[in-house]
């Protein structure tokens, strides 16, 4: 009998829905029906069908072909690269659980890396504006439940988050917005008519890479003062009408996107909009939240920051202490100088991501890839080592956009032989251990793992 | 598990109403024993002060906020991590340390058990990861309920039983120890960017006073009969005048009285109160309450406090009082961090700089320790900096410092700039009383432990319990005459033995020792009322899934569970 796993977490984008529902083949192999789920995470459960699944690590031949080698090798050839690297960067971590984000801090510290995630070439600027003004947010139930005034700006969850506007932003009837939709006003800012624009009652149709101005603008308007005529190619009346509603609402939201952190002003818009949600706070109630793009990209900002201090580009080469310096220990950066001399890139695809350039440059060192799946990483790798997909046939915790914590769970059993990305980076590290004659730190949590690594 | 004898020691355990005999204290298996073999391992504890380990009843160590804290606050690292060893993972952060230097901080000052004090419940499965990478310390965490949806809307109807059934649920789900209160009603009034500034503000929609949400915890909690009391940070905290208010909700706790198998006799208790002790009608003639609101606290049986010493350093606030920390912000003009949780609670960030030059700063770190030196039963009175909120706990030896000397204290009040201003608004001047090694571990050991319903585990030397040793380096007949050498031995314990383990030699850690999370299972009859109405209201409110709620075991794989059994 086929069996129906109710209120599942979602492996795709940061709105981490939990209650897909999963109808799993009798022995537990096989994804037979998605229900609830977005088509683009509908397709990422029956990606875990396909019988083509690496289940052994590839290392690349001197002729470029890639041969199947065991894992014990495998993990062998990654603690010795590791520990022969001046600094090595490890990099990814947006689609992994934070389990793994955990463990690879072990990794990490006793291989001198500098830990790295999706973030630097994503929310990063966000970060950057966090540190100098702090972040005014809230969780997304709050959303749901109170928000009558919703501003998106430079994001489009119609396709970047399919189901966000229904679970929590635009449709859901809550609390206290019993008329869902007819309740909200919607603000939409973004220079093209996206999808998420036409749903808006008033859209923003402002001059590319303006979106200061228009932030100052709306500041301005809510202090009393007067504007020109034309703001960043929007009309006085309508920035009024938008600033209006927002000190008239009784909860004001605000989501900002990529097309707001990586646009001309990068962290001074988010910056602003910060501050503009503060201003807001002296009339009436308002948050602002980023659309996070991955189901635990929020992961290693939170794992990290309580292990290190900082959410990403930590550099821990020097062997005393974390380190962090956007700009400097950024990956792009680091890539871009030739500083990293070894590259590990886990649960992403930094071959599709990355600027060419900076691809090219980490190519030129040892290259390994811990993903579950073949992507353009994988195939230019030395080292791909396949692991199990969290939130598919991997159970474990991820942080929602909003940094609420989701505990998924696994639907599937995982591939015979395939470990987690936490048994991964446990055998990386005691094999570092072994060849350094030194003693591993487990705190007081090993003889407790989850999954206690068999060496 | 080997044996341990910790001999000829000053041995100071209030417990057991032993004040500085000379003594051995044997352990064997994790337990304080009788007598061991000659085969023990010896530690010479000769000339050396011996305590329990430290407890501490109040501390944001865990979780969403004070992450916040961390990830926004990278000024918090530059020159103020010490460099790592061997060994041990990296530390680093002052104000708000990693989890690694947290855990190795408390064992260096010879804690064996910290409280983290408020864990909004939609988050407690981060709490837990975060305990969970504390290495060291045994932890408990306190979920807050003043402002949750179902206690309000069940104690406006009156139904003490059915908050209590929800009480024990959530308890139970986020393996929480206790019942935590953060401006009851005023956080909840936040969601709309309001507050209640007095007890019998009305809360919006759900028309509650903060009044009635404190009474019915009180029953509730007694109701349950749980280990700890009610743990309340009250309304109106941080402004000048709000001592009247907060004797005004110690009185709720007068006629309701403590029902428990655990050894607790209090029904409240109020926690950092040197927040809530201010006189005066604004900032310019703000003055101590100190006196007043002791006055009340020696009198009334029923009542535990803990300090939150100021202590004049640049910190990180970080509390469940969303409105405070808005309205902080609106004071010093620094970053502000929020996170309002649906249907539960909600927090606020803001670094502070308690500044010695300003007149403010020294009248609060003035109250703080008024309130421990005006304190006369010393069981009851416990030594927090409502870590980090007045500062961060790596400087309970300078306010156990404090408190011992009058000579630091007037130290401390010449070093700051308005020192007549800071006089003429406070009694500290004129206190001569010096607290003893034994009221000191009465502060910090046996007072917090029975505080908790835990003195039969933690905070005492008697046999058959936990075996936490902390040896300083303090001649109990022989007292420095230097202040300073007292903050330096309890910064850095001689020993301490954890769970039977040598944790730390001469102040440095040594080993990861055996860290356990305590938490509590209620146990009683199913509720369908409660249990209807939490159904649907993870249907219609909540944004995640009931089973995706609870703490999963794995995440809490060192459990210390204390059992409840409430009977039909």
């Amino acid at each position: 009998m086929p069996k129906l796993i109710t209120q599942v977490g979602c492996p795709y984008c940061g709105s981490s829905c939990d209650d897909i529902e999963v109808l799993v083949s009798d022995d537990g192999t096989k994804i037979l029906e998605v229900h609830n789920a977005c088509i683009i995470g509908t397709n990422l459960f029956f990606h875990a069908n396909d019988s083509t699944r690496p289940m052994l690590p590839r290392m690349r031949q001197p002729d470029g072909s890639m041969k199947e080698i065991s894992f014990e090798e495998a993990v062998d050839w990654t603690a010795k690269t590791l520990l022969a690297a001046k600094k090595p960067l490890i990099y990814g971590f947006g689609s992994t659980n934070c389990e793994g984000m955990s463990a690879v801090g072990r990794v990490a510290e006793k291989s001198g890396a500098v830990l790295d995630n999706c973030a630097s070439i994503c929310h990063g600027p966000s970060f950057l504006a966090i540190f100098d003004n702090g972040y005014p947010s809230c969780t997304l139930g709050e959303v749901k439940n109170r928000a009558d005034v919703v501003v998106f700006w430079g994001c489009n969850p119609m396709h970047a988050h399919p189901r966000h506007t229904s679970r929590y932003s635009i449709f859901p009837r809550g609390f206290f917005t019993q008329k869902g939709q007819m309740q909200r006003t919607i603000i939409s800012i973004d220079p093209r008519q996206t999808d998420t624009a036409k749903l808006a009652d008033i859209h923003y149709m402002l001059d590319q890479g303006h979106d200061y101005e228009l932030f100052d603008a709306f500041r301005t308007v809510l202090r009393g003062h007067d504007i020109p005529d034309v703001v960043a190619g929007c009309k006085k009346e309508d920035i009024i009408r938008g600033a209006t509603a927002m000190k008239k609402a009784r909860f004001v939201m605000i989501f900002f996107g990529m097309g707001c952190t990586h646009t001309d002003g990068r962290n001074h818009n988010i910056d602003i909009a910060i501050s503009l949600t503060r201003d807001l706070n002296s009339y009436t109630k308002a948050s602002i939240m980023a659309m996070r793009g991955h189901y635990n990209i929020a992961g290693p900002g939170q794992v990290w920051s309580w292990q290190f201090g900082f959410p990403y580009c930590i550099d821990l080469s020097k062997g005393t202490h974390a380190h962090m310096n956007p700009g400097e220990t950024s990956s792009i950066d680091l890539a871009m100088r030739d500083e990293v001399d070894c590259f590990v890139n886990v649960g992403t695809d930094a071959g599709a991501h990355w600027p060419i350039d900076a691809v090219k440059h980490v190519k030129k060192h040892p290259f390994i890839t811990i993903d579950p799946n073949y992507c353009m990483a994988s195939e230019i790798s030395d080292l791909h080592i396949p692991v199990r997909i969290a939130g598919v046939d991997e159970g474990g915790v991820v942080y929602r956009m909003d940094n609420v914590p989701i505990q998924f769970k696994a639907v599937l059993k995982g591939l015979s032989g395939v470990p987690s990305d936490e048994e991964l980076f446990d055998m990386i590290y005691e094999r570092m251990c072994q060849l350094t004659k030194t003693e591993p730190v487990w705190l007081a949590a090993k003889e407790d793992r989850k999954y206690p690594v068999k060496v | 598990m080997a044996e341990i004898i910790v001999k000829n020691g000053f041995v100071i355990d209030p417990a057991r109403k032993i004040d500085g005999d000379v003594a051995d204290v044997a352990i064997k298996d994790g337990k304080i024993v009788d007598k061991v073999g000659s085969g023990a391992k010896v530690i010479d504890a000769k000339g050396k002060v011996v305590m329990a380990g430290g407890v501490d009843v109040h501390a944001h160590v865990a979780g969403p906020k004070v992450n916040v804290g961390r990830l926004f606050r990278p000024e918090d690292k530059l020159f103020k991590s010490p460099m790592a060893q061997d060994k041990f993972r990296v530390e680093s952060g002052f104000s708000i340390p990693s989890t690694f230097k947290t855990g190795y901080d408390y064992a260096r000052m010879g804690y064996a058990f910290v409280m983290e004090a408020a864990m909004p419940p939609l988050h407690s499965p981060h709490v837990h990861e975060e305990i969970h990478d504390t290495p060291i310390i045994d932890e408990g965490a306190l979920p807050v309920f003043g402002n949750n949806w179902f206690v309000m809307d069940y104690l406006k109807k009156g139904e003490v039983e059915n908050t209590a059934a929800y009480i024990a649920w959530l308890i139970k789900a986020t393996k929480g120890f206790g019942v935590k209160l953060v401006n009851p009603g005023g956080t909840a009034a936040w969601g709309w960017g309001l507050n209640c500034l007095s007890l019998n503000d009305p809360v919006p929609y759900f028309e509650i006073t903060p009044a009635e949400i404190i009474t019915g915890c009180l029953k509730a909690n007694e109701y349950l009969g749980l280990p700890h009391s009610v743990h309340i940070h009250q309304n109106n905290l941080g402004n000048p005048g709000n001592y009247q208010i907060t004797i005004d909700s110690l009185k709720l706790a007068e006629g309701i009285k403590p029902k428990n198998k655990f050894g607790r006799e209090q029904v409240m208790h109020s926690t950092h109160i040197q927040f809530h002790s201010y006189k005066g009608s604004n900032w310019g003639d703000f003055e101590s309450g100190a006196k007043e609101v002791m006055d009340y606290v020696n009198k009334s049986k029923g009542l535990t406090i803990d300090l939150g010493c100021v202590t004049l350093d640049e910190t990180t606030t970080m509390t469940a009082d969303g409105p405070f920390e808005h309205h902080l912000n609106g004071l010093n003009h620094l970053k502000w961090a929020n996170v309002d949780v649906e249907l539960e609670t909600a927090a606020g960030v803001v670094p502070y700089v308690y500044d010695p030059n300003i007149k403010v700063c020294g009248i609060q770190w003035a109250i703080g320790l008024e309130l421990g030196l005006y304190a006369k039963n010393m069981d009851r009175t416990f030594i927090t900096t409502d870590h980090p909120n007045a500062g961060p706990f790596t400087r309970y030896p300078r306010v156990i410092k404090w408190l011992m000397s009058k000579k630091a204290r007037e130290a401390t009040l010449n070093s700051l700039k308005h020192k007549d201003k800071v006089i003429d608004a406070t009694h500290i001047h004129g206190i001569d009383r010096e607290l003893t090694l034994y009221e000191i571990a009465q502060m910090t050991r046996s007072g917090p432990a029975k505080c908790l319903g835990m003195s039969n585990i933690y905070g005492g030397l008697a046999p058959g319990m936990n075996a936490d040793v902390a040896v300083f380096d303090l001649n109990y007949k022989n007292m420095p005459s230097d202040p300073e050498k007292i903050e330096k031995a309890f910064q850095r314990a001689a020993c301490f033995i954890k769970s039977g383990e040598i944790v730390v030699k001469d102040g440095e850690v040594l080993d990861h020792g055996h860290k356990r999370t305590v938490w509590v299972n209620v146990k009683m009859p199913e509720n369908p009322q409660v249990k209807r109405d939490i159904a649907q209201s993870f249907t219609k409110d909540y944004t995640v899934g009931i089973d995706n709620y609870p703490v999963r075991d794995y995440l809490v794989p060192h459990p210390f569970v204390i059992d409840v059994n409430v009977e039909a």
